[in-house]
């Protein structure tokens, strides 16, 4: 057992000798984690704000009502007291329509000519809002948002009516007491938001974890056998095959080196994230750490398979391509996999990543401890537990073929 | 003399490619044993079944008295390898490089010391011991990985064309030391498709070609056995003992037997 141990370190250590000497794989080693990170940063837009957006505005009626809303919209400001929106004004429906086919416009709001009379007259008036089928996603925010300037823009004139009712006839005394009520009668129930943490999570902070476990387990996964098969290339993996020492020694010495430098990869995204953009950590920094390592864990077994399997770099790098890709969508690094249909959500648990995801989210956005991720510790274990003991004796078979 | 290497009947396919061909021979304890052939000839695929590098597809082998297939971990005890490829890492230092394969094989690291010490001085590679090994000419990575092949001072030396591609001064020092090495009780078996070299080192050689061992004997004999030339070289004792039998059915046999002779694989050069 102190033998197979020490076999193992000189394995890893001699593997991080040869990698630390190697001045184009260390740049990779680095770039890429940035790269990543980078990219996912500013290329996905923060889909819970909106800036400067335009949109257009027709207004058929001329009044001083419909203007106040207008006023309304150009003011609304969401973050960093920046407009949300750029709004430009068009002359009919027909010409905001064609603003958004002509993409000129993310979204567009109608005043009809009888807005202002119908209203006049205590009757019910209506805006139409145009969304941009083009663009869902900033099309939802944008609707939503529109709806709600409208929504409140239109309690306000509700409570201004019904107050003016409430004091006429002598229902409550004051005029101020008479739009509470007033209030209080057209939204008898509010509802107030509560986070676990403080303060707003942004996108980054949802896609930080995930990259940060895509990152890890794909450069164990590639870094194991890329590093078996160049070394089958090379003719060296014979020398320590024809060495008395245990097969298991030499693969855990492989997935040795491999882990130590994915988990430096972790590091270094992790502390982009920090630095870069702003992510907070709000559980524990050790149990992140626990989680990644269980990760590279439940991913050793594959790597082996992969590298056993694969007589050359290329045919492996093949392989690899081919798990990774559509594990990158499943397991929801960059959507949450609830959103994703049932059959979908269903194979999203059979990859080991997703369950190293949702755990680091949770612990690192949500603060969870030891026992709110005790699941997907558990999974993890046994996928690893489970694919090394397949991946082992397929290793031995497959390395004297 | 005892055998220290016995094999029955080995085979190796290549799916329905047969390498090594039902072969079956024995090697003395404390001789220099040559494997002479063409390329392609399945030399490099019987030394790495009796390395454990590839499994056999039938027959058996005892090497120092252990199974070949049942106790591996005892047979790799007693071998030492220079394959065809050069097993040392770019990397690493010629030192590192020792010390690694060293530990592997439970050396101390005193003893790895002591041992390379002694070789890499023989072998006038002491002064290059700190320098990267991806920095060496080829015969200088070939010195290396011959002083590697011998740290733990096996018992049986297989060396796979160990000469090959290697300039002469080197080739030179590298058969003197083999030589040395045999000297001090190792048993070697050398696969070669240079003659001369199968002629000056060996005992005995072995002479295969398409995957089956033509003729076995000593290197007089061999050479009693071309009678018809005075002071027969072996490429005379090779062409009688396969050319000559089938330049009847097909001359053009011979020139591709030939060509495949003298050409060189390339996938030696790193
Ligand atoms: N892994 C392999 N797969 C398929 N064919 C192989 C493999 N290794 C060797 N061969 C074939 O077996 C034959 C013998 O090869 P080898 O033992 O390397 O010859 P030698 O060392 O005598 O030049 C060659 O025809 C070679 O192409
Ligand atoms: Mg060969």
């Amino acid at each position: 057992m102190k033998e197979i141990i020490s076999h193992i370190w000189q394995i890893a250590k001699k593997d991080l000798i040869e990698f630390s000497r190697d001045r184009i794989r260390l740049v990779t080693f680095v770039i890429m984690p940035i790269f990543m990170m980078v990219l996912t940063g500013f290329i996905f837009p923060s889909q819970t704000t909106l800036k400067d957006v335009p949109i257009g505005i027709a207004r058929l009626d001329n009044d001083q009502i419909s203007e106040q809303l207008i006023k309304a919209l150009k003011n609304l400001s969401m973050k960093d007291s920046q407009p949300a929106f750029n709004v430009k004004t068009y002359q009919s429906e027909d010409e905001v329509k064609e603003g958004i086919k002509k993409q000129e416009i993310s979204g567009g709001l109608i005043v009809p000519e009888d807005f202002s009379t119908k209203l006049a007259a205590n009757g019910q008036a209506q805006i139409i809002i145009i969304e941009d089928q083009a663009n869902p996603q900033i099309s939802a925010i944008t609707t939503q948002v529109l709806e709600q300037v409208v929504n409140t823009f239109s309690q306000q004139i509700g409570t201004q009516k019904v107050g003016y009712l409430l004091q006429k006839e002598k229902v409550v005394p004051s005029g101020e007491a008479a739009e509470k009520t007033a209030l209080a009668f057209l939204k008898p129930i509010t509802t107030k938001l509560l986070g676990l943490i403080e303060g707003e999570t942004n996108y980054f902070e949802f896609v930080a974890p995930g990259i940060m476990a895509m990152v890890v387990m794909t450069a164990v996964m590639t870094g194991l056998a890329g590093s078996v098969s160049r070394e089958k290339e090379q003719g060296t993996l014979d020398g320590i095959l024809i060495s008395p020492i245990s097969r298991l020694a030499i693969i855990l010495g492989k997935a040795t080196s491999q882990s130590i430098r994915g988990l430096a990869q972790g590091v270094i995204v992790l502390i982009l994230a920090i630095l870069l953009f702003g992510v907070k950590i709000y559980g524990s920094l050790l149990l992140v750490f626990l989680l990644l390592i269980l990760g590279i864990f439940s991913f050793v077994g594959l790597g082996i398979l992969v590298s056993a399997s694969a007589a050359e770099q290329e045919t492996a790098t093949q392989i690899l391509f081919m798990f990774q890709f559509p594990m990158l969508f499943l397991s929801g690094v960059f959507f949450p996999i609830q959103q994703m249909p049932k059959i979908m959500q269903q194979i999203s648990h059979l990859v080991p990543l997703t369950y190293a995801i949702e755990a680091l989210r949770k612990v690192m956005i949500l603060g969870a401890g030891l026992t709110d991720i005790r699941t997907e510790l558990i999974i993890l274990f046994s996928f690893g537990l489970i694919t090394l003991a397949i991946a082992m004796p397929l290793f031995r078979r497959m390395i004297t073929r | 003399m005892e055998d220290i290497i016995e094999v029955e009947n080995l085979t190796k396919k290549f799916g329905h490619f047969t390498a090594v061909d039902n072969v079956s021979f024995k090697v003395k304890k404390g001789e220099i044993f040559g494997f002479l052939g063409p390329n392609g000839a399945g030399k490099s695929t019987t030394i790495r079944m009796l390395t454990t590098l590839l499994r056999p597809t039938s027959g058996r082998a005892r090497i120092a008295g252990y199974d070949l297939e049942a106790q591996q971990d005892q047979v790799r005890r007693y071998i030492g390898l220079v394959a065809e490829k050069i097993i040392l890492y770019d990397r690493l230092t010629a030192d590192e490089n020792l010390q690694f394969f060293g530990r592997l094989n439970n050396l101390k690291p005193a003893v790895i010391k002591e041992r390379s010490d002694r070789w890499l001085r023989r072998l006038g590679m002491e002064e290059w011991r700190n320098h990267q090994v991806g920095t060496y000419s080829t015969g200088m990575k070939q010195r290396i990985n011959v002083v590697r092949a011998l740290l733990t001072e096996p018992d049986i030396l297989f060396l796979d064309e160990p000469t090959l591609g290697l300039d002469p001064q080197t080739s030179r020092l590298i058969r003197d030391f083999i030589a040395e090495v045999n000297e001090t009780g190792a048993t070697v078996i050398l696969t070669t498709h240079d003659m001369h070299e199968a002629e000056t080192l060996s005992d005995r050689v072995a002479i295969i070609d398409c995957g089956k061992i033509i003729t076995l004997d000593t290197t007089e004999n061999l050479k009693k056995m071309v009678k018809n030339i005075s002071n027969p070289t072996f490429e005379d004792v090779f062409l009688t003992l396969t050319g000559n039998t089938v330049r009847d059915i097909a001359s053009s046999r011979i020139t591709s037997a030939s060509r495949r002779w003298h050409g060189r694989p390339t996938n030696r050069v790193r």
